[in-house]
């Protein structure tokens, strides 16, 4: 897992309430057997009409050039539905390295954070205070301090991040190597328990 | 103070708790599939690892496999590729796979219970977010991503941060036509498809303790739909009478000795939950979504909201594209609206009382010509069963398709989709936006409201037609 300290960028829109896991990825992308090349489906049926990436939906965030950045920007219950993390991997594949939302769906949340993608929660004000922002307006995200600001107004909120899992992000580490670093702990609980 | 069901539960699988932070949890039993599993194997090859505790992970396959001639290569390469995999992931690793074409393949949260794995006081992950149905016996059961799964093959446990408490409370008699599918599209439409996230739910009341095992499962399965991280029930008699017998129940003393620590999962009289939400099963009629998340829901013969109503502004924003998709206007009904799909199938409502709640309406009647209607039973168990009691005859004889056990339109991986534009009575737990398929609108319902719409082409009050018969 890539470490993430701060991210400085601009952001890209996307006001929709109830974001759900089919739609980030749709279940006939998942037959992969790998981590790798989701992105190119991310929003798969919002982007392109017919189902034909020769058709670009020129409404839709994604295919608007002028929004771009390693950052999206999300309505209420972002990530809701299935514990699929391929949404977790499509939004890295795709290039997002934070989620900003008013609220996130609990599995979305784990996948999220389990593969680096860092899920910042703020409030509904903040939100809505990001999504009047211009396109060229750039956001800070400054994992350490657990801050989010708006550049250009200084405009600024903190968000939780337990501190487990902090250490994890700003240093790369996952839970893997911890928990097999638990195994003399493990074994004692099942020889209790057995 | 005393312990909810849920405190006892996790306390008793506590390996670590880690300062300020999550909880190592020890896991008793690992469910996978062939769509969630492929890179938690790979990332374990990876790190040179073997999987640490095989005999506690179970697989199937069933959201890829195709649900007609299963005896014959899978003709998606890309589904065959997943499916393989998953065999020889099975072979390499040494776990039991209850793939294509053995007799106990199912949904994977059919055949846990069905097959008596899922028992009182356990913890049950699986990838996949429905996991929450085995919670239906007393059990803390909750889908986990792919990292997770991983997780669990290295280790057995996964980090978990403890969930709050919140137990909902149903008492009362249902009204004819209501079953558990109502129950909980009731329950979601009430507090939202958010309305409980970062809880994990406890059913009760004389409402849920008169159920079956069958009845509860359905309504633990869509406690995701509404957020929360699960749903569990405490274990009773009806509990202990469905697992007893079955292939991995315990036997003999093991059978004694089992029962005695599953009698003391139940919430303490003085446990406190962070919320509590009372609701009189008389209130709740039979019902139907009309949207885009399983929250937009309605009682059945109600008029869809307008969005003119709605003050905030993404709420408002949500419903107007909600039914932008679904072809729908607001203020208008549903009652009398024709439907040319209806799905009977998933893990909410494909097993064997599903079908014969629906065998029992349909039983000397026709389905309506406009309309398609594909049963899927939930595991090779409920099909043979279906068969012992006469129930695909009377399913053929209605013109309903019967096809093999497996996910199919639940959420469209395999062929089994609804085309675009058309409308789908499903007793699946999704309506997204494209779930059955590309532009496909579903309407979800109990087994009783689809089968009562295959007969009359058209959404109808399942109660009238009770009535007739
Ligand atoms: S039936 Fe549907 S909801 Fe259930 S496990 Fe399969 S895909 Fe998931």
């Amino acid at each position: 897992m890539q470490a993430l300290q701060i991210l400085n960028s601009t952001f890209v829109p996307l006001p929709i309430e109830n974001v759900d896991t089919d739609q980030i990825i749709p279940a006939r992308f998942l037959k992969a057997t790998t981590r790798d090349g989701f992105g190119k489906n991310l929003f798969r049926d919002w982007r392109y009409a017919d189902d034909d990436v020769a058709k670009p939906k020129p409404d839709f965030v994604l295919n608007q050039s002028q929004y771009a950045g390693d950052i999206l920007v999300a309505g209420k219950n972002f990530g809701c539905g299935s514990s699929r993390e391929h949404a977790a991997w499509a939004l890295l594949d795709y290039g997002f390295k934070a989620v900003i939302s008013s609220f996130f769906a609990d599995i979305f949340k784990n996948n999220a954070l389990n593969n680096g993608v860092l899920p910042v929660t703020v409030s509904d004000q903040f939100l809505q205070a990001i999504f009047a922002l211009n396109v060229t307006d750039t956001l800070t995200i400054n994992v350490a301090e657990q801050t989010i600001t708006i550049d250009a107004t200084g405009l600024q909120e903190n968000f939780e991040l337990n501190p487990y899992k902090k250490t994890c992000l700003l240093n790369g580490y996952d839970d893997i190597d911890f928990l097999i670093s638990q195994k003399a702990a493990i074994e004692q609980y099942e020889l209790e328990n057995g | 103070m005393g312990k909810t069901l849920f405190d006892k539960i996790w306390d008793a699988h506590v390996v670590k708790k880690i300062q300020d932070g999550p909880s190592v949890l020890y896991i008793d039993k690992h469910f996978i599939h062939e769509v969630t599993s492929p890179q938690a194997f790979k990332g374990i090859e990876k790190r040179g690892l073997p999987l640490f505790r095989p005999q506690q992970t179970i697989a199937t396959a069933d959201h890829n496999v195709p649900t007609l001639n299963q005896h014959l290569p899978i003709k998606d390469l890309l589904s065959k590729m997943q499916v393989d995999q998953l065999i020889e992931n099975c072979e390499k690793h040494g776990v039991e796979l209850y793939g294509l074409g053995h007799p106990y393949q199912g949904i994977v949260h059919v055949i846990g219970p069905e097959l008596g794995i899922t028992q009182p006081g356990m913890t049950i992950v699986c990838g996949d977010s429905h996991t929450s149905t085995h919670g239906a016996f007393g059990t803390i059961a909750f889908g986990i991503g792919t990292s997770e799964v991983e997780m669990v093959f290295a280790s057995q446990c996964v980090l978990q941060s403890k969930p709050k408490t919140m137990r909902i409370n149903i008492d009362g008699h249902l009204q004819n036509g209501v079953v558990s599918k109502d129950i909980i599209l009731y329950i979601i439409a009430q507090i939202s498809a958010s309305g409980a996230t970062g809880y994990f739910v406890e059913y009760a009341g004389s409402t849920i303790r008169s159920l079956s095992m069958e009845a509860r499962m359905t309504i633990c399965n869509m406690s995701i739909e509404m957020g929360a991280r699960g749903g569990m029930i405490a274990p009773d008699d009806t509990t202990y009478a469905y697992i007893k017998g079955r292939a991995y129940a315990p036997k003999g003393a093991a059978w004694d000795k089992a029962l005695a620590k599953w009698q003391t999962l139940y919430s303490d009289a003085d446990a406190v939950f962070d919320a509590e939400i009372n609701i009189n099963a008389a209130d709740i009629p039979p019902m139907i979504t009309y949207g885009t998340n399983p929250g937009l829901g309605m009682a059945i013969d109600a008029n869809i909201p307008v969005t003119e109503a709605i003050m905030h502004e993404g709420e408002k924003k949500n419903l107007q594209q909600a039914l932008t998709y679904m072809g729908l206007t607001g203020g208008s009904q549903l009652l009398g609206m024709p439907v040319q799909h209806v799905f009977i199938g998933s893990c909410t409502n494909s097993r064997i009382e599903d079908l014969r709640l629906v065998a029992e309406l349909v039983k000397g009647r026709k389905k309506h010509d406009n309309v398609k209607v594909m049963i899927v039973p939930g595991s090779q168990q409920v099909a043979k069963q279906a068969h012992v009691e006469g129930l695909d005859r009377i399913f053929a004889e209605a013109g309903f398709q019967i096809r093999q056990a497996g996910c199919s339109a639940c959420l469209g991986m395999n062929e089994d989709k609804i085309p675009a534009g058309e409308y789908c009575i499903s007793t699946s737990n999704r309506n997204f936006e494209g779930r059955q398929g590309a532009g496909a609108r579903t309407l979800l319902a109990s087994p009783l409201t689809a089968a009562a719409a295959a007969i009359t082409g058209v959404v109808t009050d399942v109660r009238a037609l009770i009535h007739q018969s």
